[in-house]
């Protein structure tokens, strides 16, 4: 057989489209999932039973859902239970975002209680309150500790805007897909949505093990 | 008037009682001195004057006032009390993240609110004061454990406490690097600060402390002026605890 990549590079603008669509949803989803994931993290880590419950179940959930699902429920269930249609980035926005949540909130746990109880202590003995020790002593150490983890959750991220398409939102599969069906040439298609993921990602991941080196290295 | 009064102070940890009624006055430039076994309470009683752990049992009163009523302390009294009453640990517990006067600045800044021009003038001084005006840009890692333990002085003399607690300052340091640190605490001494000291340097203990405290089972099991406990104690206990450190002292 011949490979025609002719046929998509003839659909430069759909998929140009599709990667401003992919990094659309990336960016919301990379800023509300690990913000929110922080907040969780946080309830996890607390001692009051009101933070601690609540953050409990909502990581078990969304750990223990798929993510296709989720995007599903909100664009197709979700419209039937509330008074608003909603659109295929916010289904898609809302079921990454909550799963990346939930996944980062046990990164920043652990990385919370990977410091070293001292640090808590030299912190309340200068009359810091709990919030100002967790903003200023605690968080610093642990984000740097949990960056490697917290990169590899973007990276994952960036994977699961995929599944924007099946609620049809442009993004690179979703265009890949079209361009495929236009012009019957999947294997260009697809191999070339394949390749612009992979000129997105190879260098997050290079990134990824620099941090795991320096950090090895710095501790 | 006594600057710190504990009456009746209780703390235990699950089954372990830690202290069975503690009772302590510390007058205004008192150096007391804490003595006694691994696990005779002495962290855990300085640290429930400072309120790093909660007193089960008991009050402190600071200057007169109350501290909480009993079980019940709101977290802006605490951390008002943790300000009055400085406390440096035995592992330094300095901030890697932040240089020396980083370190130093960071209560000014972050609990004082104070600008940063400031809080850097005075954290200056305070390095200054313990003799490292030079490793001020410097970061815990590349300092000796003498160093840190001086930054960690330093950064609790910043917040202009009333009174200061050492929890072994120096048991975590090279033989080598004891000096500089006691040289500090002498130093303060020297100003007339009120200071407890836990601390197994016996040595220093009589030279520097007005007053040796003794603590066994949770309870202040002897206590006087550093002659009466260390050259004459009187209980069986106390004799045989400065036995067993005087063959570590030769
Ligand atoms: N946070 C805690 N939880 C449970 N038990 C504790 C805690 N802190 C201290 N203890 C226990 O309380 C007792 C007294 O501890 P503390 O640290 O006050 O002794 P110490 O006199 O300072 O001993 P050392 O000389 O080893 O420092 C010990 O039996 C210890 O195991
Ligand atoms: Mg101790």
């Amino acid at each position: 057989m011949k490979w025609d990549f002719a046929s998509v590079f003839d659909n430069t603008d759909a998929l140009l489209a599709g990667a401003a669509g992919t990094l659309r949803l990336f960016a919301i989803c990379l800023v509300c999932g690990l913000s929110l994931g922080l907040v969780v993290g946080l309830g996890r880590y607390a001692r009051s039973k009101w933070l601690y419950w609540p953050a409990t179940a909502f990581v078990e959930f969304f750990r223990n859902t798929p993510v296709l699902v989720q995007i599903l429920w909100f664009y197709f269930a979700l419209p039937i239970l509330l008074p608003f249609t909603i659109n295929p980035l916010a289904a898609a926005a809302l079921g990454i975002s909550l799963n990346s949540a939930a996944f980062s909130a046990e990164i920043y746990r652990g990385g919370i209680q990977s410091i070293d109880k001292g640090q808590w202590d030299g912190a309340r003995a200068i009359g810091m309150g709990w919030g100002q020790a967790m903003r200023r002593i605690i968080l610093p150490q642990a984000i740097k500790r949990m960056l490697p983890a917290l990169t590899n959750r973007a990276i994952e991220i960036f994977k699961m805007s995929t599944l924007a398409s099946a609620v049809a939102y442009v993004e690179l599969l979703q265009q890949g897909k079209l361009i495929a069906s236009l012009n019957f040439n999947p294997i260009e298609a697809y191999t070339a949505v394949a390749v612009i993921f992979f000129v997105f990602l190879w260098p997050l991941v290079q990134f990824t093990y620099v941090l795991e080196r320096r950090l090895g290295r710095s501790e | 008037m006594s600057l710190l009064q504990v009456r009746g102070l209780t703390k235990r940890f699950g089954k372990t009682d830690v202290l069975r009624g503690i009772d302590l006055d510390v007058q205004p430039g008192e150096r007391i001195a804490i003595l006694g076994a691994s696990g005779s309470g002495k962290s855990t009683l300085l640290r429930c004057l400072n309120f790093m752990e909660m007193p089960d049992v008991g009050t402190v009163t600071l200057d007169g006032k109350v501290i909480g009523p009993s079980g019940k302390y709101r977290e802006s009294e605490l951390t008002q009390v943790r300000q009055r009453v400085g406390m440096v640990f035995q592992q330094f517990n300095l901030f890697p993240h932040m240089t020396a006067v980083g370190n130093v600045m960071e209560g000014l800044r972050t609990v004082r609110r104070q600008s940063k021009a400031e809080a850097r003038t005075r954290a200056e001084k305070e390095l200054a004061r313990v003799g490292l005006a030079d490793k001020a840009e410097t970061y815990p890692a590349h300092l000796s454990g003498g160093q840190k333990q001086r930054v960690a002085i330093a950064r609790a003399l910043a917040m202009d406490p009333e009174m200061l607690l050492f929890d072994e300052p120096t048991s975590a340091l090279d033989p080598e690097l004891v000096g500089e640190v006691l040289n500090v605490i002498r130093s303060l001494a020297d100003e007339g600060r009120t200071m407890l000291l836990v601390t197994h340097e016996l040595g220093f203990a009589y030279h520097v402390a007005t007053r040796i405290i003794f603590l066994a089972d949770g309870t202040i099991h002897e206590q006087g002026t550093p002659d009466e406990v260390l050259k004459n104690p009187r209980q069986e206990r106390t004799r045989a605890f400065l036995a067993s450190h005087k063959q570590f002292s030769f």
